[in-house]
């Protein structure tokens, strides 16, 4: 919980790992330049005061973790995005094992999410029964980028990639982020063109659509498809930093998404350890439209709290205290066409 | 009449300028992508550089092609070396452009298609952006309203830098650009309807706001990835051993 000027705001990090990027986990030398692509993306987006150093940066372990989180991150609940990378890495890039085994001992705070990859086939989908059972799966995260054999990449609306959201539905996992940002390693194909997104959105009403990074690098074609889905929302992970170093364009990008997908379909997340959650809940909670951009309006209290843990809260039916609820609940997913195309 | 004298560096720059990040629509100079240009008397090596190692890769071989034909155009460039350091394809596509291989040819099995349709994808964004900005500043004058603008022609645009920008971009796409072309239109040449237009122009801005903020964050994790090397900032160094001018 996060408290400013007598608001108080129920937090939800949706996106955190815990990964371990030392050297002696790499498979091969893409493991290396992969956690120094982040150790950059860190750098170059953090305040000076919260940078880490290389080696605390490549594993920080399950108690940093909790500690940056909940003991500093005013964090209410946390959901763990999986990141397998399993031709990186040899044990993984993310900690599966760590991180499940903490949401084991705090059910209250942590919420494990995995990830499945529908070109596995049957046997996938069988492992995808086993980890829905072990785990408590509400949620997936999915990789189309990744390269699988001589794959680069799939499409959400592949035949078999609709058998598994079918199973997903049939498992009671609703929720399905997918990564559609910063890149793995796409090659002929787009990786990051979200119109698979917009098939089955469509076709799968059961299911909300979690798209990652808010499409960026190419945030308008998520604006477009994500305001003609009632179940298809943005998270906010690697956008939010761009809140220190370049508030002005932090601004238009919260402006463009408030405008077209609105309040209730924006999901705050830190992708710690990329950052850390304190600074940026901190510097959300004190950030305005700039008095100069008149073509957006300005952020309310309300939007603020919706953003920071309602929306998502909705999504994962946390248990939300009653003095840090909204007076009418979020989390609605009956908006309308473009949002703000009502406005002037 | 003699021709007047261009330095081969000026030429050999002027040419790199020329070669634009497909998704972020500016020159590889100006975003300081060019790492090294080195002229001697057999010809022209060039080194670029990229944000991270993890550039798609389609992008990182398009810059690199584009940079090859242009230096290529060069008279009296001689061999021309084109090489992409630190990237995690930098051998396959530094020996796949050498040998003129092509997209297909480069990465054999991993790659399916040519690259033109991607590229069009982005020129048609830029061309969007671009109408985008030109739209904006005559409204910003007054002189045009929202409904208005389905009726814009080339000829009502102020001469300038935003107008040239929309005109090189029309041109990339096949779009005509006489005086009396109208501004709003598709990418393939349909006007905008008067019912669409106020839609139209703001999914256009959010296109903006998207390449102007990747292009933000490729300047600032190039800069974070090569400070330690390079503090001098995004300047190529230039040498010139050529012995003949």
């Amino acid at each position: 919980m996060y408290e400013k000027d007598g608001e108080k705001y129920y937090v939800v990090d949706g996106h955190v790992h815990i990964w371990d990027g030392r050297a002696s986990n790499h498979k091969n030398v893409h493991g290396k330049q992969f956690i120094d692509c982040f150790y950059d993306y860190h750098k170059n987006l953090s305040p000076e005061e919260v940078v880490w150093d290389y080696d605390t940066y490549t594993y920080y372990g399950a108690e940093r973790f909790m500690k940056d989180l909940f003991g500093e991150g005013y964090v209410d609940h946390a959901i763990f995005q999986a990141t397998l990378l399993s031709d990186f890495y040899h044990n993984g890039f993310g900690q599966t094992e760590e991180a499940f085994g903490l949401t084991r001992q705090h059910p209250d705070k942590l919420t494990y999410n995995h990830a499945y990859d529908p070109r596995h086939g049957e046997a996938g989908l069988a492992q995808l029964r086993r980890d829905a059972e072990r785990f408590g799966l509400k949620g997936v995260k999915l990789y189309t980028a990744e390269w699988h054999g001589d794959s680069r990449g799939y499409k959400l609306d592949e035949p078999w990639s609709r058998r598994y959201l079918e199973e997903c539905i049939e498992l009671g996992i609703r929720n399905i982020h997918v990564h559609k940002g910063p890149t793995i390693r796409p090659l002929d194909r787009d990786a990051f063109d979200v119109a698979d997104i917009d098939k089955v959105a469509t076709d799968y009403l059961d299911l909300n659509f979690v798209v990652e990074h808010v499409g960026l690098p190419r945030l308008e074609d998520f604006c477009w498809i994500a305001t003609q889905e009632s179940n298809v929302y943005g998270g906010l992970a690697v956008a939010m930093p761009f809140i220190h170093t370049r508030p002005r364009y932090f601004a238009q990008i919260i402006g463009e998404l408030l405008y077209w997908i609105g309040e209730d379909k924006i999901l705050f997340g830190s992708d710690y350890a990329l950052w850390t959650p304190k600074w940026l809940v901190e510097k959300f909670v004190d950030f305005q439209i700039p008095a100069d951009m008149p073509e957006y309006a300005p952020i309310t209290t309300d939007q603020k709290k919706k953003i920071l843990g309602l929306n998502a809260a909705a999504l994962y039916d946390l248990d939300v205290p009653r003095q840090l609820r909204l007076p009418t609940q979020a989390g609605d997913a009956d908006a309308e066409v473009a949002a703000g195309a009502g406005a002037p | 009449m003699t021709r007047m004298a261009v330095s081969v560096e000026a030429e050999v720059l002027a040419a790199l300028s020329t070669v634009l990040d497909p998704e972020l629509d500016e020159p590889v100079t100006e975003l300081g992508f060019v790492r090294s240009v080195a002229i001697d008397d057999e010809g022209v090596e060039v080194h670029l550089r990229l944000p991270t190692s993890f550039c798609a890769p389609n992008f990182a071989y398009l810059m690199v092609a584009d940079a090859y034909d242009a230096l290529a155009a060069v008279p009296g460039a001689g061999r021309v070396r084109v090489l992409l350091d630190d990237h995690h394809d930098s051998d396959k596509i530094n020996a796949g452009t050498a040998a003129g291989l092509g997209y297909v040819g480069t990465f054999g099995v991993e790659a399916e298609d040519s690259l033109d349709e991607l590229r069009r994808t982005f020129q048609r964004k830029a061309h969007l952006a671009a109408m985008e900005r030109c739209c904006r500043s005559v409204l910003a004058s007054g002189a045009w309203t929202v409904e208005e603008l389905p009726l814009l022609e080339l000829f009502d645009l102020p001469e300038g830098r935003l107008k040239s920008a929309l005109m090189r971009r029309r041109e990339a796409i096949g779009l005509p650009n006489h005086s009396h072309a109208r501004v709003m239109v598709d990418h393939d040449g349909t006007p905008v309807a008067r019912s669409d237009v106020a839609l139209r122009l703001r999914l256009a801005t959010t296109t903006r706001v998207s390449i102007e903020g990747n292009a933000h964050f490729c300047r600032g994790l190039l800069a974070t990835r090569y400070a330690g090397v390079d503090p001098a900032g995004s300047a190529p160094v230039v040498t010139n051993t050529r012995s003949h001018p």
